[in-house]
């Protein structure tokens, strides 16, 4: 039997997770050039109130159907807090700093939330498997998937093209592509740079908690969890370009792409194969896969 | 010509420090040896940072510093300190001058993150490698001193020594080589590349002998701490730790080389103490003191004493 | 000049201050109680199953021994009749950091024994420091048998066997049960524990029923999460078995996205470490599990007043039935007890008669002091002694290691809950190597290596 359906169905489905993950992670960059560590903080607190929310609306015994709004509200309840917290209380007063030194700032936050959650959830991994089999089975070369898996990879292509569209076709994603591209130049043509990063932020910090939300039904939800995404997620914005859409998308590709061919043909690779990619791009393409050309400033 | 204030003082200090050896209780030998072996490594980091350059991925020299000392010793029969120490600094200075090649044109965070994927993947290599115990890593200990046996209180004393010593001489090359017409270049570099081209100097040549220079210090760090800890594995190379060499270079400042000396000491005794008196917190408290730091004193402690000393500017001078 | 000597005064300053801080506290003199340090995971993905477990019973059982609550022969308050009392630190950070904190806890703390450790990375690198530092030191969980095999200690005990014992007896297990297994596959951690257990399990395999295939060993890395492409990799290599030593977060994640996969429908799945998540997963680990507990703990613990004590306190303490850590902690908690009061005992008996000499009140004062680390640690050397899974025999690595033998069983659910069926008992013999031997070797001779 064949494998390549099958690598290529692992590589799709883990793609679209890596997406999730990663897209906020590359917005927040691409807008305000912060390297968000804390991003894996708000992707575990999305999980974990992912859990908290659809554990206890199946323990009342709601429509399961039901739990899956559960998870979308506790990725909005996430983003729409901890968010405009971050960004208000403290990340605002720092954006003159260096970007290494914000780099530290949000590295000190995800320190401290990881603390914070621990304290508030304790250290018990937690699950709600039930919105994972709930929706029932399809199969693909003789394999079985669960069709929760379809929502995922669904939830990434929206996302992916909400965001598009977003920033494309919207007067205000217009203004953000305008910050992104000269900070100083949109304050000086009246763009409120401050509200942008406010937004900016939240919706990131909303993206990092769906992508939590999302994956909470899959996995067990464990103390660290946020300290093993981060890195992954960094190396798919690194390989796509760091603040670029489309470079999310296709580095998660590559990524998913190369990992599922790892695990069904060499699984001994599979250690490696994330930073082997995210080196090979980088020597190849310095900036990554999708990086504009760049104003030399003098 | 005089001797120079700094070496002055960096002789004195360690010559203090060898002095109280002997008669400070053995908890504080050991901080002092785990401050001074990471110190070194954040000398390295400092290299980097006056060049404008930032790596999160220099666990990758502290590792295979640590390693090589490690390999010196239990397979090269050479379980010297001295030997370990010139391994580990070798081993660094080979693989940086290669890497160094490709890394001396990134800048930002892409010379971080390029960095990180190569620390990564040495990390990889070594969880697969079984014969050197996987992430389990392996024992090492350091018999003698350049051919000196030495054993039970001579060895503890002796370890403290050569740290001491080690990490004081490099301090002092550092210091001289940042005095210097090349070292000066550094801070031109980081403050714009194109004039320090049009000024005739070679912007590549200055970054990559930085990075190599960074990197031998990292892995002579490594090696320190192979030889003090007594244990090695994979997790030096695992991005908190570089994160970490990271962070204590920030919070030290970058005024002196003595700064990331006393500012390892600093987190050292914070996290020590955070482990201790808070075990199911202590990432916060570090958290919550990176951050008052980063706010309250952005040139990091250094300007702190530099305050002291009525001279606001030389956290960004280097005075 | 005067400024010239400002950074060095700053050194000094910093010196001063590092000497003060930890200005050793001038010692009672008169012992009054029993200083012990616990480093166990408080945070990081070993904490929930392993780390918080052994936390919560090493205080629940630090309580109940002062009030001299445990049944016989551990009914003397404390340890020696002193209190005992807890310093707990957290293991997470590496070995590099808990080799100093190690040293803290030794030297600044002053604690009179050490017990701790869960990774096997974090008791290699320990070792040698407690030697060093001539510190009591127990270690009650971590599985590497590389710490007594590479080297040997005189302060250093590990009151738990080593996990070569997992894999040989998992392997004994299947082949008793289903003697026609064919085709084998493995998912395991991409670290130390993982890679060994696999190994140990294969070689294992390969010895007693060589004609067996190795299918696939997928080793995703440590924290993975997602097992998408390894469910499919395992579910298309068509396997009789599937081995595992997941554990934790990792080993639920892998359970819940392989279940409704229909992962299992076909093979038989081994679990060496699952005993602690059969309550955690009802309904989700497949009926014919075969899953171990390390030891003879918990479900495989016979009815005893040991084990009662340790249920019945750790229920109090946890709201749930102890699992494996918090068995192992018992280990080492009673085998310190256990050897310190047995050297206590000694002295006393050894003591000049009352009457029979003109120094009576300082000899008898001399007989009844605690004893000194080294009377306690000759006792402990190669020490039998009973715990809530049975007895434990220090009786590798020169006295300083324990073998116990070991058990495994299926599952089966019945009325919402993970029973454990078709038990079978291996006797410590028989799934431990002989001293002197190496795990790896002791295996591929067939299990008939002898020390030369």
């Amino acid at each position: 039997m064949s494998q390549i359906p099958a690598v290529l169905a692992d590589a799709v489905v883990y793609a679209s997770w890596l997406f999730v993950i990663a897209v906020g992670l590359t917005l927040i960059y691409g807008v305000m050039k912060i390297l968000n560590i804390a991003h894996g903080s708000l992707y575990a607190l999305g999980a974990y109130s992912a859990v908290t929310l659809a554990g206890g609306w199946l323990a009342k015994g709601y429509a399961p159907l039901g739990s899956y709004a559960m998870l979308a509200l506790a990725a909005l309840l996430v983003g729409l807090i901890a968010g405009p917290v971050i960004e208000r209380g403290l990340l605002r007063f720092l954006y003159a700093k260096d970007e290494i030194v914000l780099v530290l700032v949000t590295y000190a936050l995800f320190l401290i939330l990881e603390d914070a959650i621990k304290l508030t959830w304790g250290v018990d991994p937690m699950f709600v498997a039930e919105p994972y089999a709930l929706l029932g089975n399809f199969e693909i070369a003789g394999l079985t998937y669960p069709t929760y898996t379809l929502v995922l990879v669904a939830a990434a292509i929206v996302v992916g093209l909400a965001l598009w569209w977003a920033l494309g076709f919207t007067r205000s994603g217009k203004m953000l592509l305008a910050v992104i591209h000269d900070r100083e130049m949109s304050a000086a043509m009246g763009v409120n740079v401050g509200l942008t990063y406010f937004v900016t932020f939240t919706i990131g910090a909303f993206l990092a908690a769906l992508g939590g939300a999302l994956t909470a039904p899959t996995i067990s939800v464990v103390t660290g969890m946020g300290a093993e995404v981060i890195v992954t997620a960094f190396a798919v914005v690194v390989i796509g370009g760091l603040g670029s859409l489309g470079g999310a998308a296709l580095g998660a590709v590559i990524v998913g792409l190369v990992r599922s061919a790892a695990v069904h043909y060499q699984p001994e690779l599979e250690l490696f194969s994330i930073y082997l990619v995210m080196a090979a791009v980088l020597i190849a393409r310095p900036k990554g896969l999708f990086s504009g050309a760049e104003v030399r400033k003098i | 010509m005089s001797v120079h204030r700094t070496s002055v003082a960096l002789v004195a200090a360690a010559g203090a420090l060898l002095a109280l050896g002997p008669v400070i209780p053995n908890w504080a030998v050991s901080l002092v040896n785990v401050s001074l072996g990471i110190g070194v490594v954040v000398l390295g980091m400092m290299v980097l940072m006056r060049t404008g350059l930032v790596s999160f991925g220099h666990g990758l020299y502290y590792c295979l510093g640590a390693y090589a000392a490690g390999l010196a010793s239990n397979r090269f029969g050479a379980p010297d300190m001295l030997a370990m120490v010139a391994g580990g600094a070798l081993a660094a200075l080979l693989v940086s001058a290669v890497l160094g090649l490709l890394l001396a044109k990134y800048r930002e965070i892409f010379f971080a993150m390029l960095s990180l994927a190569f620390s990564m993947i040495l990390y990889g290599l070594l969880v697969k490698s079984a014969d050197l115990g996987s992430t389990d890593g392996f024992n090492v200990h350091a018999k003698s001193i350049a051919g000196f046996a030495v054993e039970g209180d001579a060895h503890r004393l002796g370890v403290y020594s050569v740290i001491v010593i080690t990490a004081a001489l490099c301090a002092l090359l550092l210091d001289a080589y940042l005095r210097s017409h090349r070292g000066r270049l550094a801070e031109a570099i980081r403050d714009n590349e194109l004039r320090v081209e049009y000024m005739g100097a070679s912007v590549f040549a200055t970054v990559h002998l930085n990075y190599v220079i960074s990197a031998v210090l990292a892995g002579v760090g490594g090696a320190l701490m192979a030889i003090h800890i007594g244990h090695i594995d994979p997790e030096m190379t695992y991005w908190p730790q570089s994160g970490e060499f990271v962070f204590i270079g920030i919070l030290s400042g970058t005024g002196s080389v003595f700064a990331p000396l006393l500012g390892s000491v600093v987190f050292e005794t914070v996290r020590s103490y955070a482990y201790e008196k808070s075990p199911d917190t202590w990432q916060m408290v570090l958290g919550v003191t990176m951050l008052m730091v980063i706010v309250f004193l952005p040139g990091g402690l250094w300007s702190l004493a530099s305050r002291l000393r009525g001279r606001p500017d030389s956290a960004r001078t280097g005075g | 000049m005067i400024k010239a000597m400002k950074p060095s005064r700053l050194a000094a300053a910093a010196t001063a201050i590092v000497l003060a801080l930890g200005a050793p506290v001038l010692m009672a003199q008169q012992k009054t109680s029993i200083k012990v340090g616990f480093v166990t995971f408080l945070s990081g993905p070993a904490a929930g199953p392993f780390g918080v477990p052994a936390r919560q019973a090493a205080e629940a059982i630090v309580e109940s021994l002062n009030a001299g609550k445990a049944p016989a022969p551990y009914q003397i308050k404390g340890i020696g009749g002193l209190p005992l009392e807890l310093v707990v630190i957290d293991e997470a950070g590496g070995a590099t950091k808990q080799v100093s904190e190690y040293r803290t806890l030794v030297q600044r703390q002053e604690v009179d024994f050490v017990i701790g450790y869960i990774g096997s990375g974090d008791c290699l690198a320990i070792a040698p420091v407690a030697e060093e530092l001539k510190k009591l030191t127990v270690f009650f969980d971590c599985g590497t048998p590389r710490i007594f095999e590479e080297a040997s200690y005189k302060y250093v005990f590990r009151t738990r066997p080593h996990a070569t014992m997992d894999a040989v007896a998992a392997t004994l297990y299947l082949l008793d049960n289903r003697p026609a297994v064919k085709r084998i596959a493995g998912i395991n951690q991409n670290y130390a524990y993982g890679q060994d257990s696999w190994n140990d399990f294969e070689a294992t395999i390969k010895v007693l029923k060589p004609e067996v295939e190795i299918v696939t060993s997928q080793m995703p890395k440590f924290g993975a999460g997602q097992y998408g492409a390894e469910i499919s990799a395992l579910a298309g290599a068509n396997p009789d078995v599937i081995h595992s030593s997941l554990w934790g977060g990792d080993l639920e994640a892998f359970m819940l996205q392989a279940q409704p996969r229909d992962l299992f429908k076909k093979n038989i799945l081994v679990l060496v470490a699952g005993e602690p998540y059969l309550h955690r997963l009802p309904g989700k680990i497949p009926d014919g599990t075969v899953v171990g507990a390390r030891g003879v703990n918990a479900v495989f613990a016979a009815d005893s007043p040991l084990k009662r004590w340790l249920t019945d306190l750790y229920k109090a303490k946890a709201g749930i039935e102890p699992n494996y850590p918090a068995y192992s902690v018992a280990n080492a908690f009673l085998g310190v007890k256990a050897a310190w009061e047995k050297a206590a005992a000694k002295k006393v008996g050894s003591a000049i008669p009352m009457g029979a000499n003109k120094n009576v009140k300082e000899e008898m004062e001399k007989a009844y002091a605690p004893p000194t680390q080294e009377e306690v640690i000759a006792m402990f050397e190669k020490l039998s002694f009973d715990t809530p899974s049975g007895k434990v025999q220090m009786s590798l690595g020169k006295g300083h290691q324990a073998v116990t033998g070991t058990a495994y069983g299926t599952t089966r659910f019945e009325n919402g809950v993970v029973k454990v069926g078709n038990i079978k008992y291996y006797p410590a013999e028989r799934v431990n190597p002989p001293e002197g031997v190496s795990s790896l070797d002791w295996i591929k001779s067939g299990f008939r290596a002898t020390a030369k």
